[in-house]
């Protein structure tokens, strides 16, 4: 009995351990942008003061943080909007019917879900300047290119939702006279909210923290989203650090409250529900 | 009749994929072709614009002769591939690149293994130290690199003050401090954050995996008198050999295509002395877009590899789908 609980005891010890290492470089983002500008330098762990006015000052126009925020906030909004408008009749009809090139189509999906941009990255880049989108804001590129990268995990966690509900219960609402489409947002996607919030929220950080694209297609400062604006944080010689994790502490905060809402569900999306 | 189906519960998840039988009119085939494309066109249009026509555009770039100013001055032939594989950097570049995936992948998953093992256990606050795990996983990639870098400042970086502390660093600034100097060191720290925001993914993977193993199994092992190794090694092991290969397949291409970590923290220099072949294709897309193309091909062929494993691996899933 004494055994099992000094075991659990060393158990929960090295789990805490293990947590707190994978928190703390979190910790040293925020203490960094707290840190005032004369202790930059100190060889310490925490400043003797800590300060504000990083996080005041960050929106200041040559900075181009409020712009970025506004640029990131457009680009994931737009992707998570379209995922929603792409996904679900796309989930939808494949959980429902059996239909020629079903299987194809599922297969195309599978082969996007592990398919990353960045190896795609000259071809986006030449097909955009092709294209002349460069003369637009690159915001409706980058909407489109994260939409469709995002777009198998949605199809992948929608389609499962959507099947594990009986077809009976739409037929049953039909009945009742009540139109196929009507039956569909009076039944199925109630239901189904769960997984739809699953891959609107997957799809909106996914966007908010892509990088590689956003570096690519963008030219003007004024139109760089929040990753691409810490990028240029990182001067030629010098980086300007507080600022940097100020930027960083505001927009992971958002991230990790949503993510938090939808960490149970995900990994059955993400590994194409192979493994429940 | 519905009104049955609809009384239970019990009913529910069982019956599916059963679509009601329609009355065809007009042209039957060309309908039921027709009929699915208001639901999955637009999948099809967006995957099509987004990810199948880079490729083609990919393809015909890497045999275009195209100027530092990016003004295409015709056919180049081979001359890109021929430019690429003579580019006397990379034999390194590729060395470097199946190192680089090797070890990460390989410490990542050995890592997972043994942390999935240990928040499978039952301890009082497990789920708080779960959340612990989120962090690195759900914030920007960049973001984490560009702190690990701060961490490993040669002047006062909190890795270097601890390193003193602990009697290992010798000095500030110096030689032994600027970890992301020397090429060696740093791929050794830039393999340590690519492990770091790759665990706790995989961690999670490995965790649903050993979820689905029935406790029952464990009980029959207990009662047969078979040791905690033995139960590990026949039991746990075999049954949680999906999820391993799901999570080392998506590591795989992660890893490959990692880009933000040497990005932010070297660049893939000096020179090119900690560039994988990402970072290889993307520093040459600024000097030569034709040679990046056919850099990228050699990428795409390899990851190509990689998406025919996981299209393997979900072979099962598909036939489900079906």
């Amino acid at each position: 009995m004494a055994a099992t609980r000094i075991r659990t005891a060393i158990i929960a010890a090295v789990a805490y351990l293990i947590g707190i290492i994978f928190i703390l470089p979190y910790v040293e983002m925020v203490i960094t942008a707290l840190r005032p500008q004369k202790e930059l330098l100190d060889r310490n762990y925490l400043p003797h003061h800590f300060t504000w006015s990083t996080f005041t000052n960050l929106w200041g126009s040559n900075l181009n943080v409020t712009s970025g925020l506004e640029t990131s906030l457009e680009i994931a909004g737009g992707a998570t909007l379209v995922v929603l408008l792409v996904a679900l009749p796309a989930a939808y009809y494949t959980a429902r019917r059996k239909f020629r090139g079903r299987g194809a189509f599922l297969l195309l999906v599978l082969a996007t879900q592990i398919l990353q941009p960045t190896v795609l990255i000259v071809g986006l880049y030449k097909e955009f300047i092709n294209f002349g989108l460069q003369h637009f804001s690159p915001v409706w590129s980058l909407i489109l290119v994260n939409a469709a990268f995002n777009l198998a995990f949605s199809i992948w966690i929608l389609n499962a939702y959507i099947g594990s509900i009986p077809a009976e219960l739409e037929e049953a609402a039909m009945v009742d006279g009540t139109s196929r489409l009507g039956a569909l947002f009076k039944v199925t996607i109630p239901i189904a909210m769960p997984g739809i919030v699953t891959a609107l929220i997957f799809t909106f950080i996914a966007a908010w923290n892509e990088f590689i694209t956003a570096l690519t297609l963008t030219t003007n400062p004024s139109q760089y989203p929040l990753t691409v604006v810490m990028d240029a944080f990182r001067g030629a010689y010098e980086v300007d650090w507080q600022h940097l994790f100020a930027a960083s502490v505001i927009a992971t905060i958002p991230v990790l409250i949503l993510f938090a809402f939808i960490e149970r569900r995900i990994v059955g999306g993400l590994t194409a529900g192979s493994i429940k | 009749m519905s009104n049955i189906v609809t009384a239970g519960p019990a009913a529910a998840g069982r019956t599916q994929d059963q679509p009601p039988v329609r009355r065809q009119r007009g042209y039957p085939r060309v309908r039921a072709i027709l009929a699915p494309l208001p639901w999955i066109g637009p999948a099809i249009v967006l995957i099509g614009l987004v990810v199948i026509w880079p490729i083609v555009v990919m393809f015909q770039t890497s045999f275009q002769h195209i100027t530092a100013d990016g003004i295409n001055i015709g056919s180049a032939g081979w001359r890109n591939f021929s430019g690429v594989l003579n580019n006397a950097n990379l034999p390194g570049i590729l060395l470097r690149t199946v190192i680089w995936v090797a070890v990460v992948v390989g410490a990542t998953m050995f890592i997972s293994l043994g942390l999935a093992q240990l928040f499978n256990q039952r301890f009082p606050g497990r789920t708080v130290v779960r959340w612990a795990l989120i962090a690195p996983w759900a914030a920007s990639v960049m973001m984490t690199a560009l702190i690990f870098r701060w961490m490993l400042d040669p002047n006062n970086g909190a890795i270097n003050i601890l390193l003193h502390q602990l009697g290992i660093l010798h000095g500030f600034n110096s030689n032994q401090s600027a970890w992301l100097a020397n090429p060696d060191s740093a791929m050794a720290a830039m393999m340590v954050v690519a492990v770091f925001v790759s665990v706790p993914f995989t961690t999670y993977v490995l965790l649903a995996g050993l979820q689905t193993i029935p406790g029952e199994l464990y009980e029959a092992a207990r009662v047969d008198g078979a040791s905690r190794w033995e139960t590990y090694r026949r039991i746990t092991l075999p049954l949680l050999r999906p999820a391993f290969f799901i999570g080392l397949v998506i590591n795989l291409m992660n890893v490959f295509n990692s880009f933000p970590i040497i990005w932010e923290m070297t660049q893939g220099g000096p020179g090119y002395e900690t560039s994988t072949s990402t970072i290889f294709m993307y520093n040459l897309k600024a000097i030569n877009v034709g040679q990046s193309a056919a850099m990228s091909i050699v990428n795409f062929a390899i990851v190509l590899v990689i998406v025919f494993a996981f299209l393997r691996m979900n072979r099962r899933t598909l036939q489900e789908a079906r």
